[in-house]
């Protein structure tokens, strides 16, 4: 299931002879990570790439792209998103300012 | 309790809520929206917030495309280079617009070719405003200064719209859109300055468009049934009327800086609300037009079918392109393994 545009019911199988959809990434300067930017209809990868490009990056935005066709993205499930993510809220041992330490102590 | 204490408790507890709203899922889904929580493709929604959803997305789709056309009139007409590059690049952005906006729409579970399907058999609608005639070069000026302008006006507060995607598009399209009514802007004031003629042009330009311009914030708060919801669900942040006035009070600033005037003699500043008044809008026209009458609707839908038609040949030697590659791929794949 890919996050965006796959929905587990509700989506009704595209019509023969349409394009596949495809996520798309953009690296927006060297050094940085690909960011999800959106999506598109592409016959194939290298379409997609081209017209990523007309659509995403008319105004510097990116310097690479990269593409997936979305049926190949998995995520995860809303619903568990208690499950998977709420067990992180009661550790916050796991950041610096639970710890309670002198004022003068300097330089950590 | 440390602030730091207290805000992992209302964090936490947050979280514990959430799970109530698996019990109660139209309360739990408000609350995340009156808790400004965006809400994403596959998160639970109403099916009426989706079918709402759907509507005003598809529909905001189809007015970028169409709204490409009666610019798009001007492109080989263009009276520099320089106006000529600009023109071309404003096209080309709202056909991403258009694009982004479909994209957004599909998370909701309709597909690209239903929506077009809806557009070019009637069943959807799209702004009133693309079904006026760009008669000169002015109503280009025009068109990006007042239909850009009021468009910016309506989309502004939609990036801040409860559903993720939505709003995502929207921030994109406003970065794009200022230069869109700033380009119109300098073509009316270079016409401003200029001859008698070009004088006379940008005014019966801004004549024409005005009315219908600030028609396209839709109907009036009390003949728009939907408004209500579309406000608790902060799908929509203001009404219709409250940003039809906002867009009047600037533009009444605005042409004072061409020299021209707004065709509306009710047009007043009043001290007390601190606005201005202006003159009733005729909605029989607006429901015309609206309803396929206006001067342009037939040319506008016969344009975009035959541009799906005759596109369709390329769309299908594209698709036997990549299928004949695909073929190729699994047959050196045997070939390989015959092989070995
Ligand atoms: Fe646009
Ligand atoms: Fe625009």
């Amino acid at each position: 299931m890919n996050p965006e545009n796959e929905l587990s019911s509700n989506n009704p199988s595209p019509r023969a002879g349409s394009w596949p959809l495809w996520e798309v990434f953009i690296r927006s300067r060297q050094g940085l990570d690909h960011k999800h930017a959106g999506s598109l209809h592409a016959a194939d990868a290298r379409m997609a790439i081209e017209n990523a490009r007309d659509v995403y990056t008319r105004r510097m935005e990116g310097v690479s792209i990269w593409v997936v066709e979305s049926r190949h993205l998995h995520a995860s499930d809303p619903d568990e998103a208690g499950a998977l993510y709420d067990p992180a809220n009661d550790k916050i041992y796991r950041h610096p300012t639970f710890y309670v330490l002198p004022d003068e102590l300097k330089n950590m | 309790m440390g602030g730091k204490m207290y805000l992992w408790l209302q964090t936490h507890c947050l979280a514990m809520n959430d799970s109530l709203s698996i019990q109660e899922p139209e309360k739990g889904f408000q609350d995340r929206i009156d808790r400004e929580i965006r809400i994403e493709p596959r998160d639970w929604m109403p099916d009426a917030y989706r079918r709402m959803l759907i509507r005003q997305i598809s529909q905001h789709a189809h007015s970028e495309i169409v709204g490409m056309l009666p610019e798009g009139n001007w492109i080989t007409r263009a009276p520099s280079l320089r106006r000529k590059v600009t023109l071309i690049a404003k096209v080309q952005d709202e056909a991403g617009h258009g694009l982004y906006l479909y994209a957004a729409a599909e998370t909701l579970g309709i597909s690209r070719d239903e929506m077009i399907d809806q557009l070019h058999t009637g069943k959807a609608k799209y702004s009133s405003i693309f079904n006026y005639p760009t008669l000169t070069w002015a109503d280009i000026g025009v068109i990006g200064w007042l239909v850009d302008g009021a468009a910016i006006m309506n989309q502004v507060p939609l990036c801040r719209s409860s559903y993720g995607p939505y709003s995502r598009a929207m921030v994109r399209i406003c970065k794009e859109e200022s230069f869109h009514q700033r380009q119109g802007f300098e073509i009316l004031l270079t016409l401003s300055r200029g001859s008698a003629a070009q004088k006379r042009m940008c005014q019966d330009a801004i004549n024409r468009w005005w009315w219908p311009s600030i028609m396209m914030f839709g109907p009036s708060d009390d003949a728009s049934p939907h408004t209500g919801q579309s406000m608790r669900w902060k799908i929509k942040r203001f009404t219709n009327d409250e940003l039809r006035q906002r867009f009047v009070n600037v533009c009444a600033e605005q042409v004072k800086i061409l020299g021209m005037t707004l065709p509306d003699p009710d047009l007043v500043w009043n001290e007390q609300t601190g606005q201005y008044d202006f003159g009733p809008i005729d909605w029989e026209e607006f429901r015309n037009v609206i309803n396929g009458n206006g001067p342009c609707n037939r040319e506008r839908m016969a344009a975009r079918v035959r541009a799906h038609e005759e596109g369709a040949w390329v769309r299908e030697a594209a698709t036997a392109h990549e299928l004949r590659l695909q073929n190729k791929r699994i047959s050196s794949v045997k070939e390989n393994s015959e092989k070995s």
